[in-house]
């Protein structure tokens, strides 16, 4: 998809107010190096949230911020190093997403076994995606099914996890009008990720089934079923018998 | 150990404490205090770790009866604070025997009041903290008439003052300062934030306060682009299309999808969370 040698590989770290930082990698695909060079937290750091493109990473004081920020810079030099070294292995976008492994930083890789997530098809939105990318509502299904996903982030509300596919054959934009009130356990896709809704609420994604997993349970540990880096396979639920 | 009646609440009570910190990874921000610091004078004043669950008390109307002697400090907006009719100081320690009635009535400057106990309100904690996330929905349910709050076991310190000496909180223009953002770049003049004044809208909650142009320059984009879903820390001034900031408080959501033009340092937070509808505030630039 990208080649590396043909970007900007210039990445940043940027001040998010004097308890926080925003490091924007040379690739957002260098979310899950940079997530796995900060382990564990580095003195300083209380959190850190990776999204699409960037990872936050919130402080105990203000006077954290220089020490942790000459820390991420140093780490961006070597993932940019890496890159025009071209040691920078951007893997096959399969079997389980994106995940790059640069060489020396002992990258953790989602081996995992995957999530599996019993899903009965046929949501609301489910002829509207078929018809969006031209294909069969089967053949929807049929692509929901057939992959690993992966939890790129978490974020809207507890246990929300953004699974991200390697194949990116099920992109289709969010609703035009955002449904007031989506029930717990809808399975949703929009702008290239899928999703399950850990509890009732508002939300513009397209519905195509629900689940019964409980995706978010205080009383368990971890709560959040999906989280940062989980590989999730989706199953159909009205095939088994 | 119950040792509080609550008999009435006003538009919004609920159990705080410093929030629960380290669980984005499942989704959950930090919650806690909109006022931080008001709820940890609250707790020094009684002897308390400064992390001890208090309540948050939205514009007043709280009333509670002691089931037995309890020393309480409250702090915050300057809501009117009595001891069976008889007033009290705010900022102060209050030592209330069994069966009187403690009742805040309503602030004329500020938004959140804190009664901080000794020994901490004892509710079980939901992820290490006692704190209500409005947002999430996680932690103790907000305060309703006839709940009994449990009280902990009184801490060794002991209270070493009466009284602080805390400015009260006025209706006046506001200055809070903020820091560049990380996406200030997304602005044709981010500057434009920091120049003349806003008003906060009668749209704001523990998620956030939205303002409106009181005077001074709109926010324009030069990026017209959709911005990546990103994390957002607490004080971000996301600002969405309509070109109205909000200033992220304490449950706001840990990630967004609009530009953050500034973040507002993490002291001058809790002055944001007291700043009432209608009151003006202005934007420090600091680096």
């Amino acid at each position: 998809m990208t080649d590396p040698e043909q970007l900007d590989v210039a990445g940043s770290v940027r001040a998010a107010g004097d308890h926080a930082l925003l490091v924007i990698p040379p690739l957002p695909a260098m979310i899950e190096a940079v997530m796995s060079a900060l382990q564990p937290r580095p003195r300083g750091v209380v959190d850190l949230l990776p999204a699409a493109e960037t990872v936050l990473v919130t402080l105990d004081s203000p006077q954290s911020r220089d020490p942790v920020r000459k820390r991420l810079l140093a780490l961006l030099a070597r993932l940019e190093a890496g890159v025009s070294a071209g040691d920078l292995r951007l893997p096959d976008r399969s079997p389980v997403g994106i995940g790059v492994a640069v060489s020396g930083s002992g990258g953790e890789r989602s081996e995992r076994e995957p999530v599996v997530i019993p899903v009965r098809y046929g949501g609301e939105d489910l002829p509207e995606v078929a018809r969006l990318l031209d294909v069969s509502e089967a053949e929807v299904v049929g692509r929901h099914t057939g992959i690993v996903w992966r939890c790129a982030f978490v974020g809207f509300a507890p246990g929300f996890g953004y699974l991200e596919s390697p194949d990116a054959r099920l992109t289709v934009p969010r609703r035009t009008q955002a449904r007031t009130a989506i029930p717990a356990g809808a399975v949703a896709l929009a702008g290239g990720y899928s999703a399950v809704y850990p509890r009732r609420s508002p939300g513009g994604w397209q519905v195509i089934g629900t689940t019964d997993a409980s995706m978010w349970d205080v009383d368990r540990d971890p709560p959040a079923l999906v989280r940062a880096g989980t590989p999730v396979r989706f199953v159909d639920a009205g095939r088994q018998s | 150990m119950s040792a509080l009646r609550v008999d009435r609440v006003g538009p919004l009570a609920t159990i705080q404490d410093l929030g629960r910190p380290g669980w984005f990874d499942s989704g959950v921000g930090a919650a806690g205090a909109a006022d931080r610091a008001s709820l940890r004078l609250a707790n020094r004043l009684v002897g308390n770790a400064e992390g001890a669950a208090g309540i948050e008390v939205l514009l007043g109307g709280l009333e509670l009866l002691a089931q037995r002697h309890v020393t309480v400090a409250v702090t915050g907006a300057s809501a009117p604070v009595t001891v069976d009719d008889r007033p009290m100081g705010t900022a102060s320690v209050l030592e209330i025997e069994e069966g009187q009635r403690l009742r805040l009535g309503f602030a004329a400057s500020g938004l959140r009041s804190y009664v901080a106990v000794r020994g901490g309100i004892e509710v079980s904690p939901v992820l290490g903290s006692r704190s209500r996330d409005t947002l999430s929905g996680i932690g103790p349910e907000p305060l309703r008439a006839g709940d009994v709050l449990p009280v902990g076991p009184p801490p060794r310190a002991l209270p070493i003052v009466d009284v602080a000496p805390v400015p009260a909180l006025g209706n006046d223009l506001l200055t809070v300062r903020a820091v560049p953002g990380p996406r200030a770049d997304w602005f044709t003049d981010a500057e434009a934030l920091f120049a003349g004044e806003w008003t906060v809208s009668p749209d704001t909650d523990r998620v956030g306060a939205r303002l409106d142009r009181r005077r001074g320059p709109a926010l324009q984009r030069c990026v017209a682009s959709e911005l990546p879903t990103e994390g957002m820390a607490l004080g971000s001034v996301q600002v969405p299309p309509s070109g109205q900031p909000v200033v992220f408080l304490a449950d706001h959501p840990i990630t967004g999808g609009y530009p953050v033009i500034a973040v507002v340092v993490d002291a001058d937070v809790d002055t944001v969370a007291q700043a009432r509808p209608g009151q003006a505030l202005r934007f420090r630039r600091i680096e």
